[in-house]
Order: C-alpha cells, then structure tokens, then sequence
C-alpha cells in the first residue's frame, strides 16, 4: 500500500509537470501578454515595450522560459503577473474562496446523490424513483449558469422579498469590507450566507448525474447473492441495506467523484461568474485569459491539475479500503 | 453520462413475448457481429408446423430498432426532437418575421404585444428583435454547431482511436499518452484558450469547429477499448485469413461493431456540443453579437432575467427540451444496442 501510494504521487508530479508544459505550449504560442498596452493612446515607445519584454522573460527560448517558471513552481513561486505582483499570493487568496465553494457543493452533491440514489434503486419504478429520475434529467440536461441565475433572479430574490429581509445573498462571496470591521464570527456567517445559492446550484447540478449513476450501482448489488443471503439469515432488512448493499454500492461513486472533480472546478468557473464571486473563475477568465497573461493561467491549472490528481489517488487508495479483495501493487 | 448498468436487474424475470422473441433470433450465426445483409434473411423460414406460434427471424438491425421503437421515453424524445427541429427549419416559412430585424418602435415588449401594426408572440429584446423569430433561428444555428462540431469530432476519434487500438504498440503508446496529457487540463479552459486567440470567430461555425477539434479525446479511448477487444475476435482472425486488407477490416468490420458505442456517444456529444457552446457564449468567448444561437440567446437571458424575464424563460426552456431530448434519445439508443438489456421501459 505504502509503495502503490509513493508511486502514483510519483506518477503525479510527472503527469503535472507535462501538463502544466502543454499548457505552457499552447499559451506561449497564442498568448500576447503586451496586448493590453497596444491599445494604449498615445502608443508607448518601443523602450517600454522593449523594457517589459525583458522583464516577462519574453525574449528568451521557449524551453529556458518554461524551465524558469518550473524552477520557481516547485519552490512556490509562481512568477509574477503583467503588473509585477507575485501569483502565488493571488492565487492562494482566491484559492480558499473558490475551495470553500468547491468543497461544499461536492459535500452536497455527494450526500444527496448517496441518499438519492439508494432511495430510487430500493424503491424502483415506484413514485419517489420516477421523480428523482425526472429531476434528475432534467436537470442534467440544463446548462450551469441558466440554473444559477434561476435560482439567484427568482427563488432567492422571491424569498427575500417574501421574508422582507435580505435572508440570501445574490452578490459576491462576502459582503464588501466586512473582513476589515467585522468580528470573526460576524464574517463566518457572513461568508456562510454568501455560500447558500452558489453550493446549490454547483451541488445540484453535479448531483444529478451521480444520484444516477449511484442508483444503477445500488441496483446491481441489491440483486446480488450476498444480499439474499443476509436477508435468509434473519438480519433486519434496514441493516441489510446500509451494512451490506450501500458499503458495496459505494465503491464505483468514488471513481465518478474523483474524475468529477476536474467538472467542479469547471463548473465553479462558470458559477462564480453568475454570482460575482472573486474567486479562482474570475481570476483565469479576466487576470488570466482576458489578459493574456501566461503565469496567471499555468497557475490556475497547476492548482486545479493537482487536486484533480491529487483526488484521483484518494480515490484509488479509498478503493482499497472499501474494498478489500482489491490488492495495491 | 448515465450508467449502462441501470437496469440490468429490470431484465431479470421479464417473460414479455417480445423478450423471447429477441432471445429466439439471437441465436442465429451472426449475432456476435454484424450479420451481411441478406445472411439472416432465410435462416428462419421453415418454421415446425406444430407449434402455436411460429419463430421468424430478424436480423440483429431489426431487433436494434425493435427495441428503440418500443421504448416510449425514448420514442417521446425523438418525437419531441424532431417537433422541436420542424420549429426551427418549418416554423420560419410560416412565421415569416426577420430576427435580424431591428425595430425601435418595439423594444423590449413583453410576450403578445401589439406593437408598430404586428404581435410579438414572444416579445422582443433591447434593441427590438422578435424573440420567436431568435428562437428558430436559434435552433437552426445551433443545429449547425452540433453537425459541424460531432462531424469533426466522430472523423479524429475515430481516426486517433482507430489507429490506437488497431495497430497497438508504440503509435497506442504515443497517441494514447497524449489524449491523457490534454484530459487532465478541464476541457473548458482548454477550450477557453483556443477560443480566446480568435476574436474573429465568434460566428456559430468558428465555435463549432473549435468544440469538434477538442471534443474527439473521450472517443478516441471507447474506439481504442472496442477495437482492443474486438481485434482478438475469431471473426477478424477469419478475416486476417482470407487476405482482408487492414482498411478494410476496419472500416467493413470494425467500425460497424463499435457502432453501438459510437452512436451513443454521437448522441452524448450532440447534447455536450450545445452546452459547452453555451457556456463558452455566456462566458464571453463563444459566438458573439454578430451571430446568434440558443446559447447566444439564453446568454442574453441571463443578463436579462430580472428585467425582462420573457428573454430568460423561453430560451431556457427551448434549451432544456432539445438537450432533453437527445438525452432520451440516446439512452434509449443505448438499451436499444445492449444485448443484455431486453427489457423494453414502460
């Protein structure tokens, strides 16, 4: 176990570092980081643009830059922006915005799907599993950020006008300044406020796709010898569900999650953007695309990249546990 | 994105004439692969004039469309698909309203206004374009979207996974490496990127051929599998042996028993191509104010559902029927191929 483990994380840090070299590829070919000042009136003379060049590194070889922004990554250092401030500071800041969003959705999404799934497959092509099912198609088949305007523009605005108070939050992760004036409690709640609608609509809409792949493989154990067994051998039926079928029923959700979480990350892009979250989104879409900027968007992916990878083998490792016929080597 | 194994527990105890219908043809010669037209035609003819029912032979084709046929979801979806599609192509030879027409006397109007001497069924956006006129334009548009990109897509998958599968080794190794390398970066900043160096494609054919070029990597894996599998099979071996050439075991042998696989995942593709056209639209870098297209339209929404909420309704809505429907579809399509699920849904 001990080995297998040291292996993938060694096999992690490889599949990084060559994608974090695509990226590095596709973005040194195609991004133009001085675009920003090109548009500038009167145009800067040639010195300054001369001068920024030099200092971005822009006029070196292709693999000395790439290894440049290796040499500092694995220290931490992610280089500077256009604007000279450090990315890694940036990131971090909007990292622990966007994982709060992240890891709630996927916390909603995992138990809803867990309690959803079993639900319609112990009680199949009964009334609760036609409505899940239906719920559930439809909302796989709605795009994101439709759905969470939905639920910021109507539901929550129709709650609040109905409650006379402002109970959910529509805008931003936090209200603006709070963090200078508030007490600690004041800004947890705060920021708790802000999470309500954003960790539906994420949570949601993952979930619908999971419930149903949870569903099919509670369907599959409830079918199995085993189940039967501990049914004849006199063991409640509620104890034969939970004990011996969602044990069993859990293995394939962690593959689904795990690979899920690169769709999260995705999905909260699209999400922050709907309810102006500053979160990691915000920072690819405009610092990072909307800017050209290089450093900014391989930061992005090398945050999102490891905890992709870095769920990937959780999920390996959890796989071993929940199921012990299957031997790491 | 929903799991094959859905219900495979249905099929148990399921004792439907039609089941055991399906069970009798199955056992011809053939029903491991796809049978030459005309094979299983006459292997059933002499049916035992002492039984009650007699025993008719269908080839594996029939019995595919049998199944799809008498599935009612997915016969609602491919009945709503194909309203929705007349919608769009027919509708605007009977409503014959320009969307690109630009009125400043009606902007802005909620659904069945009469405004400057004609209704507004829909109502009408800020600078005064008929909303059901957008909408079949729409769907049109995004028709085009998902041809162009799933042609793209389905001709490099198949390609890639083709050459994967089929000659193994050292071209498996390279080309499989790298679709790993570009799947571990989400497809959505991928796509980002791309789309965000041409400014001048912002038309409904410049995103669709973006999406195509990058949506081929997932197919390319199933092509793989299916061909890895299948290469092994006595049938190709056969083949091999009667001096086969390799395109021509690939694409007379093949393809046609991956096909089962690749039409789900054309199915699959086709819904995946309308969102993430959409959301490339809504985050900016997708079909721009020059073009239109549901997500155009449905972007447009989203910045204006609170005044005009008629602009965020029905796009949404038109949106959610057609990726709906070919979700049905193609789940239906999927029990329809897989053998072991003969129940057909009630």
């Amino acid at each position: 176990m001990l080995f297998f483990t040291i292996r993938r994380v060694l096999g992690s840090v490889v599949v990084l570092i060559a994608s974090s070299f695509l990226v590095f590829l596709m973005t040194a070919f195609s991004f133009d980081p001085l675009a920003q000042y090109r548009q500038v009136q009167p145009p800067p003379p040639p010195e300054f643009f001369e001068s920024l060049r030099e200092r971005l590194g822009l006029n070196d070889p292709l693999l000395v830059r790439y290894f440049d922004w290796l040499k500092g990554a694995v220290t931490g250092d992610f280089g500077v922006n256009i604007n000279n401030v450090p990315v890694a500071e940036q990131l971090f800041g909007r990292l622990l915005v966007t994982g709060r969003l992240v890891i709630a959705a996927m916390v909603l999404a995992v138990l809803l799907a867990i309690v959803v799934g079993v639900v319609s497959a112990v009680r199949q092509y009964k009334a609760s599993d036609y409505v899940f099912t239906v719920i559930a198609y439809i909302l796989i088949a709605l795009p994101t950020f439709w759905f969470a305007a939905l639920l910021k523009e109507f539901v929550a605005i129709g709650i609040n006008n109905l409650a006379g108070d402002k109970i959910l939050f529509t805008l931003g992760d936090e209200t603006p300044g709070i963090s200078s004036y508030g007490t600690t409690s004041m800004i947890f709640w705060d920021r708790m406020g802000h999470l309500v609608l954003p960790t539906l609509s994420l949570g949601l809409l993952t979930f619908a796709a999971w419930s149903r792949f949870q569903r099919a493989s509670m369907l599959d154990v409830l079918s199995a010898d085993y189940m039967r067994l501990a049914r004849a051998k006199g063991l409640p039926w509620r104890r034969v569900i939970v004990k011996h079928g969602l044990r069993n029923a859990l293995i394939p959700l962690t593959t689904v999650v795990a690979i899920g979480v690169g769709a999260i990350f995705g999905g909260a892009i699209v999400t922050e953007q709907v309810f102006v979250w500053h979160g990691m989104g915000e920072y690819l879409i405009q610092e990072g695309i909307g800017k050209n900027d290089i450093n900014v968007v391989l930061g992005w992916l090398l945050v999102s990249a490891f905890f992709v990878v870095m769920f990937n083998l959780i999920a390996d490792l959890l796989y071993a546990v929940l199921d012990p016929r299957i031997r790491l080597s | 994105m929903m799991s094959t194994t859905e219900d495979r527990l249905a099929t148990q105890g399921s004792a439907d004439p039609e089941a055991a219908h399906n069970e009798v043809a199955a056992v011809q010669p053939g029903a491991g692969g796809a049978p030459p037209p005309g094979a299983a035609k006459g292997a059933g003819e002499s049916a035992p004039v002492d039984r009650e029912f007699t025993v008719e032979a269908r080839s594996q084709r029939q019995q595919i469309l049998s199944r799809f046929f008498h599935n009612k979801l997915a016969m609602t979806g491919l009945v709503g698909f194909l309203l929705l599609l007349a919608f769009g192509f027919v509708g605007p030879l009977i409503y014959r309203v320009n969307y690109l027409d630009l009125s400043s006397a009606a902007q802005s109007v909620p659904p069945g206004t009469n405004q400057g001497g004609r209704v507004y069924p829909l109502g009408s956006d800020a600078i005064g374009r008929d909303l059901l006129a957008g909408l079949m334009l729409g769907i049109q548009r995004s028709t085009l979207v998902v041809i162009i990109a799933v042609v793209i897509s389905l001709a490099l998958g198949l390609f890639v996974g083709a050459l994967a599968g089929y000659f193994g080794k050292w071209i498996d190794n390279t080309l499989m490496r790298f679709v790993d390398l570009i799947l571990t970066i989400p497809l959505l900043v991928v796509l980002l990127i791309v789309a965000s160096n041409f400014p001048n494609a912002r038309t409904a054919v410049g995103v669709a051929i973006i999406l195509g070029l990058f949506g081929w990597l997932d197919l390319s894996r199933i092509v793989r599998s299916q061909f890895l599998s299948l290469k092994e099979r006595e049938f190709i071996e056969a083949a091999h042996a009667l001096g086969a050439s390799n395109w021509r075991i690939i694409t007379r042998h093949l393809i046609p028993n991956s096909l089962g696989t690749i039409i789900v995942w054309t199915t699959l593709a086709a819904a995946g191509a309308i969102l993430a056209e959409a959301t490339l639209t809504f985050l900016g870098f997708g079909v721009g104010p020059q073009d239109t297209s549901l997500g155009a339209l449905i972007s447009d929404g989203v910045q204006a559902a609170s005044t005009r909420p008629w602009l965020f309704y029905f796009p949404g809505l038109m949106f959610l029927l057609i990726v709906l429907a070919i979700n049905l579809i193609g789940d239906g399509i999927r029990d329809a191929f897989d053998p072991s699920n003969k129940r057909v849904r009630a």
